[in-house]
C-alpha cells in the first residue's frame, strides 16, 4: 500500500504569539509538527503495519520543515520530500496545487493529512486537494478502517457517530482522538538521518507562477483583545436582563 | 569553538524531554514517597531506547554519541533525579564494563538484554569499610575448579533491588592490594547472592539502594571480567564516564529546581508585588543562572573530550565537582526562594534539595574529584 502523508510545521501549541509590523514574530520560536498531521502519521504508519507498503511525507514549507519532516521519518516514515522552493509558497489554493504536483508523479492509495493546521486553521488544503487529484475524501476522522479496497470512516456528529464509506483510492483527514502518535524511538531518530528526503522545486515540477499564484491576500494580522474583567448584574431580575440585553446590543454588539 | 549540538543530539534530547516530562515526572513524587524501584518506567525507557542509548547497534543498543547519552541523564534527572541515576549507573558503570572489558561470549551474552531494559544492571565496588579508598575491599574471591567461590558484603547499591546484573568487585589476590581485585559478572537468582536490606535514605528514593550479601556464592569462570587483577583498573577506568554521568545528573536537578523558583517568584506576590521585583530575590536568581550555565558547559566540554577519546580525567572531576554543588547550591536557594512551602512537601523543591545532597557525595566525593583535580594540574 502507498501511503502519502502531508505535513506542516506549525508553532509549538505553547508558544506566545508576538506580532510585529503586521507579522508573527518567528524568532527562537519552537516548531512541531503540526498536531493533526501528527495524528495522521500516526494513522499512516499503523495502515503501514497493518497492510504493509511504504509511508511517503509530503510538505510545502521552508527549510526548516526539515526538523518536523526528521520526527514523521523517526516515528518510522520512509521517505519524504519537502517543496521549499520560496517560489512555491502561497496560500492554501498554491500549497493544493503543489502538493498535487508532486502527488501526481507517483503511485498512491490513501492520502491522509491533518483535518486543519493549528496556526491558519483554514482546514482547506487537504480536500483542495482531493479536489485537485479527482479522487473523494473524508474529513474529520476519528476512526479509520481500510479493508481491501473499501474505506470506512467515523467521524463525530454533534454527539453521534457518522460513518462514511469511500473506495480506494481516497483522501482522509485527521481529528483530533483518530490515535495517540506515538514517540520516534531513539532508534528511529538515528534512522531517519539516513532515510530519502528530497527537495522539489518549481522546476522539478514544472509549475508556472501563474499557475500557482495565491488567489487571497492576508490584509491584516492582529491579536485578539485581552479579556476584560466580568461584570456582576445588579438589581432585580427585571432590570439585570434589560442590563444584560442593553450591552449585548451596544457594548458587544452580538445582536441587532 | 562550537558548542551547538548537531541536529541529531538536538532531535533527541527533545524526545527525552517530552518523555521526561509527559511520562517520567508526574511519577517523580510517587516515585519519592514510596521508595518504590519504577520498573514500568524502565520498560518503557528500554521501548524508547533510552536503556542502550550508547552501546552500538550490533548489541541491540541506539549507537548514539556520548554527549547523547550524557544529554539524556540531564532530562531525565530533571524530572527525577532518582530515575536518572537508575539510568546513569544502568548504563555508565553497569552496562559500558561489558562493552568495554567483556569477551564477546559476554557481551552477546549480556548486552542485547541489558541494552533493551529487559535487565538492568548494578555495580557493586563499595563496601562498609571500602568506600573512597575502593582498594580496601575485604570481599574475596577463591577459585574453585571451574567456579570462584565469593564471600563478603556490599552497601549501598544502586539498582540492587531490582538489577539482574551486578559487576561484583572481590579480592583474588590478597597480597597484592589493589593489584588483587578482580570483576565478576554476577546474574541475580546466583545462588549464595543475597539481595540485602533496603537503605532508607534522605532522598533519591526509589533507585533501589541495597546492601549485599555473598555467601559462598559460586561464580562461573566464564564470567570473570577481564583478568584477575584487572578490578581495579577496571573500576577506575569507568570512572571518568560515571563521573560526567552523576555532573548531568545535578545539572538536571539544578535546571528543575531553578525553573520551579524562577516560576514561583513571578507568581508570588508580597508587599503588593511579585517578589522577583526584589532585587534580593533577583541577585539570588541571577547566581542561581550563572552556576547552572558554567556546570553545564563544563558537564558537555568533559563529555566531548571523553567522546572524542581524549583525556578526561581532571575535567570530568571538575564538572562532576561543580555541577554537583551547584545542585546543592541551587536547591537550597529554591528552598529559600519559596520560604515556607519549600519545605513542605506538595512542592517539589524540598525533594531537589534531598536529591542533590547524594550527589556530592556518590561516584567520588567532591573531596576526592578536588584530590584527582589537584592531581593532574598542570605541571608549575
Amino acid at each position: 500500500m502507498n501511503i502519502l502523508v502531508c505535513l506542516k510545521q506549525t508553532f509549538d501549541t505553547e508558544e506566545r504569539i508576538v506580532v510585529e509590523n503586521g507579522r508573527v514574530k518567528e524568532d527562537g520560536v519552537k516548531f512541531i509538527i503540526n498536531p493533526y498531521d501528527e495524528y495522521a502519521v500516526e494513522e499512516a504508519l499503523r495502515l503501514k503495519e497493518e497492510h504493509g507498503g511504504e509511508v511517503t511525507v509530503v510538505s510545502v514549507g521552508p527549510s526548516r520543515f526539515e526538523e518536523a519532516i526528521r520526527t514523521a521519518l523517526a516515528m518510522g516514515a520512509d521517505e519524504a520530500i519537502l517543496a521549499d522552493d520560496p517560489a512555491l509558497f502561497g496560500d492554501e489554493y498554491t500549497v493544493a496545487k503543489v502538493l498535487a504536483a508532486i502527488i501526481r508523479q507517483r503511485p498512491f492509495d490513501i492520502i491522509l493529512a491533518g483535518n486543519q493546521a493549528v496556526d491558519d486553521g483554514s482546514g482547506q488544503v487537504a480536500v483542495r486537494l482531493a479536489e485537485e487529484l479527482g479522487i473523494p475524501h473524508i474529513s474529520t476522522l476519528t476512526k479509520l478502517v481500510v479493508e481491501g479496497n473499501q474505506v470506512t470512516g467515523y467521524r463525530d456528529a454533534e454527539g453521534d457517530v457518522e460513518v462514511v464509506q469511500a473506495t480506494l483510492p481516497v483522501l482522509v483527514t485527521a481529528q483530533q482522538g483518530l490515535n495517540e502518535p506515538r514517540y520516534p524511538s531513539l532508534i528511529g531518530i538515528r534512522k531517519a538521518s539516513k532515510k530519502p528526503l528530497t527537495h522539489v522545486t518549481a522546476a522539478d515540477l514544472g509549475l508556472n507562477p501563474e499557475e500557482i499564484r495565491p488567489r487571497t491576500k492576508v490584509v491584516d494580522t492582529f491579536l485578539p483583545k485581552p479579556k476584560q474583567a466580568g461584570k456582576i448584574l445588579q438589581g432585580d431580575l427585571q432590570e439585570q436582563v434589560r442590563e444584560l440585553v442593553q450591552s449585548l446590543r451596544t457594548v458587544d454588539k452580538v445582536i441587532g | 569553538m562550537d558548542f551547538t549540538l548537531t541536529a541529531e543530539q538536538s532531535q533527541m534530547r527533545q524526545l527525552v524531554r517530552s518523555f521526561a516530562r509527559d511520562v517520567i515526572a508526574p511519577r517523580a513524587s510517587e516515585i519519592d514517597r514510596t521508595d518504590r524501584f519504577p520498573r514500568d518506567l524502565i520498560r518503557q525507557m528500554g521501548e524508547l531506547g533510552l536503556m542502550g542509548l550508547p552501546i552500538p547497534e550490533a548489541y541491540g543498543g541506539v549507537g548514539a554519541d556520548y554527549l547523547s547519552y550524557v544529554l539524556a541523564i540531564e532530562e531525565i534527572s530533571y524530572a527525577s533525579a532518582a530515575v536518572g541515576v537508575i539510568l546513569a549507573v544502568h548504563t555508565s558503570v553497569g552496562t559500558f564494563p561489558i562493552l568495554y572489558f567483556g569477551t564477546d561470549a559476554q557481551r552477546q551474552r549480556y548486552l542485547p538484554k541489558l541494552a533493551s531494559g529487559e535487565w538492568v544492571a548494578a555495580f557493586a565496588l563499595t563496601e562498609p569499610d571500602a568506600g573512597s579508598d575502593a582498594a580496601a575491599i575485604r570481599t574475596r574471591a577463591v577459585r574453585d575448579g571451574d567456579d570462584y567461590v565469593i564471600n563478603g558484603n556490599k552497601v549501598f547499591i544502586t539498582n540492587a533491588s531490582d538489577a539482574d546484573l551486578f559487576c561484583v568487585f572481590a579480592v583474588t589476590d590478597t597480597r597484592r592490594g589493589k593489584r588483587g581485585l578482580t570483576a565478576f559478572l554476577v546474574e541475580r537468582g546466583t545462588p549464595g547472592l543475597v539481595i540485602g536490606r533496603k537503605l532508607e535514605k534522605m532522598g533519591l528514593n526509589g533507585s533501589g539502594t541495597c546492601e549485599l550479601v555473598f555467601e559462598d556464592m559460586r561464580v562461573p569462570a566464564e564470567n570473570r571480567l577481564g583478568q584477575e587483577g584487572e578490578g581495579f583498573s577496571i573500576a577506575m577506568r569507568l570512572l571518568d564516564g560515571g563521573r560526567i554521568g552523576i555532573a548531568a545528573q545535578g545539572l538536571g536537578i539544578a535546571r528543575a529546581a531553578f525553573d520551579a523558583a524562577h516560576a514561583y517568584v513571578r507568581r508570588r506576590r508580597q508587599f503588593g508585588q511579585e517578589i522577583f521585583q526584589f532585587q534580593g530575590v533577583q541577585f539570588m536568581l541571577a547566581d542561581m543562572a550563572t552556576k547552572i550555565e558554567a556546570a553545564r558547559w563544563l558537564v558537555y566540554h568533559a563529555a566531548v573530550l571523553r567522546q572524542n577519546g581524549q583525556p578526561c580525567t581532571r575535567e570530568a572531576s571538575m564538572a562532576k565537582l561543580f555541577a554537583t554543588d551547584t545542585a546543592m547550591q541551587v536547591t537550597t536557594d529554591a528552598v529559600q526562594l519559596f520560604g515556607g512551602y519549600g519545605y513542605v512537601k506538595e512542592y517539589p523543591v524540598e525533594r531537589y534539595m534531598r536529591d542533590a545532597k547524594v550527589t556530592q557525595i556518590y561516584e567520588g566525593t567532591n573531596q576526592i574529584q578536588r584530590m584527582v583535580i589537584a592531581r593532574h594540574l598542570p605541571r608549575a
